[in-house]
């Protein structure tokens, strides 16, 4: 059954389109990773689905309400979380939590039950005020707040932005254990290595839906050899390598670059050859299995 | 309802805990209540005089004790000549000169018994520092003040025989006249002659004249003393409550939608009435509070009577407070970041309430278009209904148009922020 519905939603910020007939559907119990680059049109998207912004056109659906007409009862039963830090510096962890159990008309005490995993690592800093609190825990804060009503379809905008990365892995465990309760998650992330935490992904770029699949599915069929190139000189390397024959495209990825061949390209070892020729020192060149990002970038380039 | 109340005290945690915000809240008012009422008065005191006599008689020593006695004066000197007296005007020790005819003791004994004759042949004469051409009014009005006293009184009367004649000769110079000496006063003394022709002077001046003049009988009413604070007080009320009110509560609303905590607030079910509203009750509460420092501080330490119903005073003052945090809700729906809704209170407000509300200048004595435009502003209103409860005494029945008016424009502004409050970002 579907939860989350979105149907060739655009919208239109004077000039810019920052999302062009964006459609997707997120199924009841998913841990759905909506991911992109800043400027992609991620977070209108989830302001949309929760009712904070109106689409120019388009409908969308969550749990069978519309954000656009039925966006009171929407609110009671949807969980957001915005990609700033959004809750009130001056109040203690423990009176923010409580004032937004009061806002969404529960408590602490029954919300509990939910948040209590994440709530054990708050509570030693109950009384700190939530502006003095890590990145990581302030972030903890902020899913704890969006969480205490027990929402159905639980909005995450960014969370493991400027995290740390062990609090962003524990970040995503606990992401994981709320699928299993049964909650639909929407989550967005810039980040590639965390595509494959989700259930299913999108790729979005420019206000446009490029793919959804699973992560595994993604992989499997990016359907292409792909290499990677390193030497002693990166810079005037990426260039070099697009000049070679049977180069379909090659992009920085990290330390190496990476880049993807047709039939015409001659082996490895000519290519390494070539470089050696034209003044590279320290020069490998490996086949390699594609990553998250790897896709994305086929996807984007295409 | 228990959402409500959290709500509020939510409010009140980020106000106690914002130690500036706090102090700003709270300091304020007295500030300025202490500095319009006591510092900036129009009432002038401590005036420096000399006096000018060539023989110092029984008549120019009694004067001299009067004007001693008088708080507003303070004898500087006794000098012979004018010149030397003119000297220390020119180095601004001294603000007046009044100098006396020579041989006035003789001279008044004379015409009492001649009864007609008068001293204009060598008149009293005063002359005063006009570089501030208000300041030199009031003093030369002051100044005749008590001379007339001198010459009018009953005591007067039995210790100089004096029923009738004496007159007075005004100069106003400044001090660049003096530098040209004597000559100047002399002519623009002359101008002057008796002192019916200055404005300044109508309150006393027929009772001195000759017999059978009209004499006006003057009588303040409400400010007998002439306290410029009587004035200021309600003025300053309007000014502080309409600013504050309207400025923090602005705030405190684009605050939220700044630290992206609206955003949270708007997907929670909560009504944008219950957000207003709980932001409302935290600024008038403490708005109460400063109501009741500023009539305390009017009372007990400006003096000002608060003769009228301290009930209506209150009431209609809270009508004000609503109106101005309603004007603030409405501001807060219409910018976007916290400096925005600072400077449009404080530029939106500040001017008007100065200029339009009667606060320091008379709305009478404005163009026919000000008055109308003043017409709108909200303090215009409270501040006649101050004055009128305050200082007058007047009943209820005297400020109902004024107590009608506000309500009607609080309801106005709190259903034009109501309307224009989004349950959307955009």
């Amino acid at each position: 059954m579907d939860s989350i519905i979105a149907e060739n939603i655009s919208k239109t910020y004077g000039t810019v389109k920052a999302l062009k007939e964006v459609s997707l559907t997120v199924q009841k119990g998913e841990l759905f990773g909506l991911i992109g680059a800043d400027g992609a049109g991620k977070t209108t998207l989830f302001r949309i689905l929760a009712s904070l912004i109106l689409p120019d056109a388009g409908k969308a659906s969550v749990e069978g309400l519309d954000p656009v007409s039925d966006y009171r009862r929407l609110r009671c039963i949807t969980g957001y979380m915005p990609g700033r830090f959004s809750l009130y510096g001056d109040l203690t962890v423990e009176e923010n939590i409580r004032f937004y159990a009061t806002v969404f008309g529960t408590t602490l005490e029954a919300g509990r039950v939910l948040i209590d995993d994440i709530y054990k690592q708050l509570e030693p800093f109950r009384n700190r005020a939530a502006s003095r609190l890590s990145g990581g825990m302030k972030q903890k804060l902020a899913l704890c707040c969006a969480l205490i009503h027990s929402p159905s379809v639980l909005f995450l905008d960014e969370p493991t932005t400027g995290v740390d990365p062990v609090s962003r892995r524990e970040f995503w465990l606990v992401l994981k254990h709320l699928r299993e309760s049964g909650m639909t998650v929407m989550v967005s992330t810039p980040y590639m290595e965390e595509a494959g935490q989700c259930g299913r992904i999108a790729f979005i770029k420019e206000g446009s839906i490029l793919y959804s699949e699973t992560p595994g599915r993604i992989v499997e069929s990016f359907g292409e050899t792909l290499y990677a190139v390193s030497s002693d000189r990166m810079h005037t390397l990426l260039d070099d390598v697009r000049s070679f024959t049977g180069i379909k495209y090659c992009y920085s990825f990290g330390d190496s670059h990476h880049f993807v061949v047709d039939e015409s390209f001659s082996g490895e070892k000519a290519l390494a050859g070539y470089l050696a020729g034209i003044g590279y020192g320290n020069i490998t060149v490996k086949k390699i299995q594609p990553t998250m990002e790897d896709c994305y970038m086929k996807l984007s380039l295409r | 309802m228990g959402s409500r109340v959290t709500f509020v005290k939510k409010e009140f945690f980020h106000i106690l805990r914002d130690k500036r915000t706090m102090l700003i809240l709270i300091i304020m008012p007295i500030v300025e209540i202490i500095l319009f009422g006591f510092a900036i008065s129009v009432e002038i005191q401590g005036i420096n005089i000399a006096v000018v006599t060539s023989d110092m008689g029984e008549t120019v020593r009694k004067i001299e004790e009067k004007i001693d006695a008088n708080p507003y004066f303070k004898i500087a000197g006794t000098f012979y000549s004018q010149d030397e007296a003119l000297k220390m005007m020119r180095v601004g020790k001294i603000d007046m000169i009044l100098r006396f005819p020579s041989g006035l003791d003789r001279k008044i004994l004379s015409s009492n018994h001649e009864r007609k004759s008068v001293l204009s042949a060598s008149p009293v004469r005063i002359i005063v520092d006009a570089s501030n051409p208000n300041t030199a009014v009031t003093e030369q009005m002051y100044l005749k003040n008590v001379l007339m006293s001198c010459f009018s009184g009953e005591g007067a009367v039995a210790a100089y025989g004096i029923t009738s004649g004496i007159s007075f000769e005004t100069s106003a110079v400044t001090p660049e006249e003096t530098v040209r000496g004597t000559s100047a006063v002399a002519s623009s003394g002359t101008a002057s002659g008796m002192i019916g022709g200055t404005p300044a002077g109508t309150s006393g001046v027929a009772s001195i004249g000759h017999e059978g003049n009209v004499v006006p009988d003057i009588r303040l009413m409400y400010n007998p003393g002439m306290q410029s604070s009587y004035n200021f007080v309600p003025g300053i009320m309007g000014m502080i409550m309409i600013i504050i009110c309207a400025m923090m509560t602005s705030v405190s609303i684009v605050r939220e939608k700044e630290n992206g905590t609206m955003e949270v607030l708007l997907v929670s079910p909560v009504k944008p009435l219950t957000v207003i509203i709980s932001k409302m009750i935290p600024y008038f509460v403490i708005s109460s509070i400063n109501l009741a420092v500023i009539l305390l501080l009017a009372k007990f330490v400006l003096a000002v009577p608060l003769s009228g119903s301290l009930f209506w005073t209150c009431a209609i003052s809270m009508v004000y407070i609503i109106l101005s945090l309603a004007l603030g809700m409405l501001i807060s729906t219409l910018v976007k970041t916290q400096a925005a809704a600072m400077l449009s209170s404080a530029m939106l407000l500040l001017l008007p309430v100065i200029m339009l509300s009667g606060m320091i200048f008379p709305i009478e004595s404005e163009p026919h278009f000000f008055q109308w435009i003043s017409m709108t502003v909200p303090a215009r209103w409270y501040i006649s209904a101050m004055r009128k409860l305050m200082v007058e005494g007047q009943q209820l029945s005297a400020v109902l148009p004024e107590l009608g008016i506000l309500s009607g424009m609080a309801v106005l502004l709190i259903s034009v922020a109501l309307f224009n409050l989004k349950s959307r970002l955009e």
